[in-house]
């Protein structure tokens, strides 16, 4: 019994693509997976300094980009299917995926909520070191006062 | 055996490919035990697999581990202690030729599996050796990017935002590295042992890792360097 005959059953190991495993017809699968990725990794610089974008728009433009690209490099690459054969591979993917956005999007979740809800109850724009761009040390120009959590 | 079962009233010789697509195999429809292998009476599963799915659950969890790095960058890249930023500090010329590299070393790891299936010996050392020409020529523009960052006064220690963006993106390039090494060693060993089936599965856990990293720098670029220096 040959692996060929059991398509239907058998499974293929991550990376393994089971049509194109000559060399010619396998070249091809590398050749568009290189191009695409070429593509949307040009999309991505152009989006990141291009002026002509309403400007909230671009992380989420970066987001898509970003997450097309992986899904090329997936595909094209790794060769990934949703074929039958496949399942395993696919399944334990899924799950890291949902780990990495528990973890990654959880925890920019929970600590934006921080900085905004925990800041420093004072006037005048003394915010947390953890806030962008504001300096440790406090301003000549600007009054200091002692409240709550705002002391540097 | 062949075909194992055969729709009823289909052609002879038509493989029913969809009918149990996810192998759950129970009987109703006659299609009775599995006997392809790694199911029900068709054995363990053929070593390749094995081999491959291990290594394959273990750059999941790799990338997991780098998921908690990308979170701390994310959730430090405001942390700049009145130090520079990303605006200032980012060469994003520079990123783009790193991405270039590594994409084209990956699409030259590519050609080499499809060499090495093909038992073609000199062009799988060929393309070896350009993956490894374009990883270490990666890797030269990423240290070039530290030390420089490091002579103006931007090492890991300056700030939150530093120390975070050093460890996702050093932690990139210790993998880098560490793939180049395993390079020249698979690299060695075709040349040493021939299209060994052991060797191969050396091989096929390779280039799993090295397309992997190339995934893990399409998110350092877009996060680290696009959303870090437009903030």
């Amino acid at each position: 019994m040959s692996q060929t005959e059991d398509r239907a059953h058998a499974d293929v190991a991550p990376g393994d693509e089971y049509a194109h495993e000559e060399f010619g017809s396998g070249l091809r699968s590398y050749l568009i997976g290189l191009g695409l990725a070429l593509l949307l990794t040009a999309a991505s610089f152009w989006v990141a300094q291009t002026k002509v974008m309403w400007a909230p728009a671009i992380p989420v433009a970066l987001l898509t980009f970003a997450i097309a690209q992986m899904g090329v490099h997936l595909v094209f690459f790794l060769h990934l299917t949703s074929g039958p054969d496949n399942t395993n591979n696919i399944m334990a993917l899924a799950f890291g995926v949902l780990i990495v956005f528990l973890l990654f999007g959880g925890s920019v979740w929970i600590m934006h909520h921080m900085n905004t809800n925990m800041m420093a109850p004072v006037e005048g724009g003394v915010r947390m070191p953890m806030q962008q761009g504001v300096p440790l040390q406090p301003q000549p120009g600007m009054p200091m006062q002692h409240g709550g959590g705002g002391h540097h | 055996m062949s075909n194992s079962a055969a729709i009823p009233g289909s052609l002879p010789g038509v493989v029913p490919i969809r009918r149990d697509p996810n192998h759950l195999g129970h009987h109703a429809a006659g299609e009775g035990e599995s006997h392809a292998p790694g199911r029900g009476t068709g054995g363990p599963a053929p070593k390749r697999i094995v081999v491959a799915y291990g290594f394959w659950i273990f750059l999941l969890s790799d990338i997991v581990m780098f998921a908690a790095f990308f979170a701390a960058f994310a959730v430090l890249r405001g942390g700049t202690a009145g130090g520079p930023g990303g605006a200032e500090l980012f060469d994003i010329t520079n990123v783009a030729v790193e991405t270039v590299l590594l994409l084209f070393s990956s699409f030259a790891c590519g050609v080499a599996t499809l060499a090495l299936n093909a038992r073609r010996a000199f062009a799988f050392q060929a393309a070896m050796a350009v993956t490894f020409l374009l990883g270490a020529g990666f890797l030269a523009l990423e240290l070039r990017e530290f030390t420089d960052l490091v002579a103006r006064d931007a090492g890991p220690t300056r700030s939150a935002f530093l120390s975070a963006f050093f460890t996702v993106v050093g932690c990139h390039g210790l993998h880098v590295t560490a793939g180049l090494l395993w390079l020249l060693t698979m690299m060695a060993q075709v040349f040493a042992k021939g299209f060994r089936q052991d060797i191969l599965r050396r091989v096929m856990c390779f280039s799993l890792f090295w397309h992997a990293l190339d995934i893990v720098w399409v998110a350092v670029f877009t996060v680290v360097y696009l959303m870090g220096s437009a903030a």
